[in-house]
């Protein structure tokens, strides 16, 4: 194996030779692009609880408020709809500010459940 | 907001005025900022500079810049230096300093284990190799960086690391708080930090969302491979690998090229020929990022306990970047081989590089590279290297399965490998199995936030369905001030009151009041007695926890170089310091204008039975900095003199000086001399038109007015005191305007 990636790494690297300074320098960002295109698109498609907590700052919640909450929504299997959207929701089907939804979500029990079978947020708030 | 008030440069900075009102401050400067620098180059005393910035308001130059003027030229380059002691409050005292020598940018470590930790911290606690990275550390910090670029002139650049399993949130707080560059790199967390490859790349691309967003300077970890690895100097073509994928991944979620840097490190240090391995690296480097920011880092991985070892590998490092290119150059405390980095070692990096960078200005109009002939061939060989590197891992099945076959940090020379590159299993790691796909109805309400975000219907900003985020409107942001007051600055501080404003004083070299000092000394042992002979010495010194730091060996028995570090044990009040009244010295222009200007002549002689010359030569001579070098014509009768010779021969020559040195006190000869010689000039009637002046190792300035004379010195008096004082003497007199 060793042997056959050495013979195979002289090989390519007389290939390479052909190769102009410049052409070289854009076969190695056309690598370096296709190597990160399969994890670009995983990193769209996905999310993780620290990035739920970085949305839930973001909307004006502390940081340990913020962590016991994306712990519920993860327990409760809804982060793939996105902590923000769960908190917002809550905000508007309780008519509260978001940090007060927030709290709701930790103090009264069962605040989560059913609540996407309502109708989807509300758009713009003035 | 109430504006902070301005720091005084006579004044130490109030920490607890910084801590105050913290919950309302807003950083002044957000984003990064590149120093001025004017294309057609800067004027600075007797000379042009072509590769420098625009100077600071307040600074402090190397010490040889008083022979051209006192100029403290600022490199191009944005000058970087590492600070944290684990005590943040004392480190804004070192960051003021630090800006001072001409640091702008100021890069915060954290305490050891912050990556492991899911979440963000809050309060001050203490930390350890470094700093909690909390929402009030920045925010203090960030006050006292805005206060002191204020005062020195400059935008400070404020840094710190986004990554481990928080880097999402730490990078929000980071854009909230003002903080100018970062640390992203998800393969650092991948191999030194054991965080599961794919959670840390998911994490990542939010976390350079947010940073592109706030325009956060990014700089990549990819220099940990050469620090690492065991032969880091081989490990190149990877290095070239790691940045390539950072950058690339870093494009790909909308970084701008202009704020992603290379954290790039010449990997090699002498006996090493450092030359034949680091240039060809750095411009392979420079040829294929050439859109991309250098943050030239210096050599970490042979820093020894040596410290002037060190700053010379940095000065190498330095040249390295000013014949290739730099942006950013950071700096490394040269104590890093030895202990944690302390205050003054910050000073000695970062003029390690003002020194070198004043030195070779525009090196590069009078030097180029010789890119023909085995530069070039080594450029090309490093370059196909990590081309190849990228085709393998692509075979392989793309990056994450090329981690998990151990294809990084090998220190085999790439296609070599050595087997001891770092594996890790992509089902492992922490942190392992947490990410989740987001469902079709996935919505986050905030701005900068990347991936996948079904707005509902007629929504065109995020963040209108919550009437805005953090990031648009900062009122939202909530402050902690404190989670475990036991454990806080406040407390903190209190203990350290005494040495910052209660009037005692201990050295320092990391903490205030911690009385560490270090004594440097030769001692004629063996290695293996010396260190014992150091322990024994601080001891009977009266330090506490003594510690040998460094012994070289100067010859296997003649002995060895010794460095011992220990604490005072006692404080000093600073009222009971008695300090001598400032001895204001002419400018040197105006000594010899003045000199010239009356024909200044004086004479001068040992006196009583006193032999001793060298020290009255040296006062007189130009070779040593005398006074004939400004100007002042001297008549020298000799050793031994009688004092009424001297008085007789300043008449005839018509001086206007008499200078006597007297080196024996014994019976107080030196006192009655003098004495003598302040007499015979009122017996003669010429004592207010004549100057008298001694001079001797026992003589100090006090003796003038008890023994009659115009101005007495004592031992290291140079001939630009004594023609001061002379010049004074004839100004009060009215003699010259």
């Amino acid at each position: 194996m060793t042997q056959n990636r050495i013979k195979k790494f002289e090989t390519r690297q007389k290939e390479l030779k052909q190769m102009s300074d410049e052409e070289l320098k854009a076969h190695f960002w056309d690598l370096c692009y296709q190597l990160v295109d399969p994890i670009v698109d995983l990193a769209k498609t996905h999310t993780s609880p620290s990035i739920e907590r970085s949305v839930l700052l973001r909307m004006g919640i502390d940081s340990i408020t913020a962590h016991a909450v994306v712990g519920r929504i993860n327990e409760a299997g809804l982060l793939g709809k996105g902590a923000g959207h769960v908190v917002l929701r809550v905000s508007q089907k309780f008519n509260k500010s978001i940090p007060e939804a927030a709290t709701i979500i930790l103090e009264q029990d069962g605040t989560l459940d059913a609540l996407f079978e309502s109708n989807p947020v509300q758009g713009a708030k003035s | 907001m109430t504006p902070s008030k301005k720091l005084n440069p006579n004044k130490k900075m109030d920490i607890e005025a910084i801590l105050e009102g913290l919950e309302k401050y807003r950083p002044t400067q957000k984003g990064w900022h590149w120093r001025e620098v004017p294309q057609e180059g800067v004027d600075m005393g007797p000379f042009h500079y072509r590769d420098m910035s625009t100077p600071l308001k307040n600074s402090i130059h190397l010490p040889a810049a008083k022979y051209f003027g006192n100029i403290d030229p600022q490199p191009a380059c944005v000058v970087t230096t590492e600070i944290a002691s684990g005590r943040f409050e004392d480190d804004l005292r070192r960051m003021r300093m630090a800006a001072w020598h001409g640091a702008d940018h100021i890069m915060v470590i954290r305490t050891t284990g912050q990556s492991h930790i899911d979440g963000l911290l809050e309060g001050t606690p203490e930390g350890v190799g470094g700093v909690p990275i909390t929402r009030k550390q920045i925010r203090a910090s960030r006050k006292a960086c805005d206060l002191i670029a204020e005062e020195v002139g400059r935008p400070i650049n404020f840094h710190s690391y986004v990554s481990g399993v928080a880097g999402p949130e730490v990078a929000v707080l980071f854009a909230e708080e003002g903080i100018n560059g970062a640390h992203q790199d998800p393969q650092y967390n991948v191999l030194y930090r054991n965080v599961n490859m794919y959670r840390s790349f998911v994490d990542a691309a939010e976390a350079k969302k947010v940073m592109a967003g706030a325009g956060i300077f990014q700089i990549d970890g990819a220099h940990n491979a050469n620090a690492t690895a065991k032969d880091g100097w081989l490990v190149m073509p990877e290095l070239i690998v790691q940045h390539g994928i950072n950058c690339a991944f870093s494009v790909a979620v909308g970084m701008a090229k202009d704020l992603i840097g290379l954290s790039t490190v010449p990997p090699d240090s002498p006996p090493a020929p450092k030359l034949w391995y680091d240039l060809p690296y750095a411009v392979a480097l420079r040829d294929f990022f050439s859109e991309f920011k250098m943050r030239a880092q210096q050599n970490t991985r042979y820093i020894e306990a040596d410290i002037e070892e060190a700053i010379r590998t940095h000065t190498i490092d330095t040249l390295i970047s000013m014949l290739t290119s730099a942006d950013v150059q950071s700096t490394i405390t040269p104590d890093e081989g030895r202990n944690v980095p302390w205050h003054y070692n910050n000073i000695r990096g970062i003029q390690t590089v003002k020194q070198t960078w004043s030195a070779l200005d525009g090196i590069k109009e009078l030097l180029t590279i010789n890119h023909a002939g085995p530069l070039g061939d080594m450029v090309r060989d490093i370059k196909e290297r990590a081309v190849i590197f990228l085709e393998e891992v692509l075979e392989t099945g793309g990056y994450f399965a090329a981690v998990e076959q151990a294809f990084f940090v090998d220190s085999g020379k790439y296609p070599q490998r050595n087997e001891d590159g770092i594996a890790r299993d992509g089902k492992g790691g922490v942190a392992a199995d947490t990410i989740i796909e987001r469902d079709a109805d996935y919505f986050a309400p905030v701005c900068d936030h990347f991936g996948i975000n079904h707005l509902p219907a007629g929504v065109e900003k995020a963040c209108d369905p919550i009437g805005g985020c953090t990031l648009c409107d900062p009122e939202k942001i909530v402050y902690i001030d404190e989670l475990d007051p036991q454990d806080s600055a406040d407390a903190r501080l209190e203990q350290t009151y005494p040495y910052r404003k209660g009037g005692l004083v201990k050295p320092e070299v990391e903490w205030a009041g911690d009385g560490t000092i270090l004594t440097q000394f030769f001692v004629p042992l063996s290695e293996e007695y010396a260190a014992a002979y150091g322990i024994e010495m601080a001891k009977k010194l009266g330090l506490e926890d003594p510690q040998v730091i460094n012994i070289q060996v100067m010859h296997p028995a003649e002995g060895c170089f010794m460095e011992v570090k220990g604490k005072v044990t006692f404080d000093i009040a600073a009222s009971s310091l008695k300090v001598p009244e400032k001895e204001i010295i002419l400018p040197e222009e105006e000594l010899r204008s003045v000199a010239k200007k009356i024909g200044l002549k004086v004479v001068a002689a040992t006196v009583g039975e006193d032999e001793h010359s060298v020290g009255l030569r040296e006062i007189l001579d130009i070779k040593h900095g005398g006074i004939e070098k400004y100007g002042v014509k001297y008549t020298y009768l000799g050793t031994s003199v009688p004092i009424n010779k001297l008085v007789d021969a300043a008449i005839e020559t018509g001086s206007q000086a008499i200078l006597i040195s007297t080196i024996i006190s014994h019976n107080d000869t030196h006192r009655l001399q003098m004495k003598k010689l302040a007499d015979l000039c009122v017996e003669k009637g010429i004592r207010d038109k004549i100057i008298l002046i001694a001079g001797g190792t026992q003589v100090n300035r006090e003796m003038a007015a008890e023994t009659g004379l115009d101005a007495t010195f004592g031992r290291g008096t140079k001939g630009i005191q004594v023609v001061n004082a002379m010049v004074k003497v004839l100004k009060s007199r009215g003699m010259i305007d």
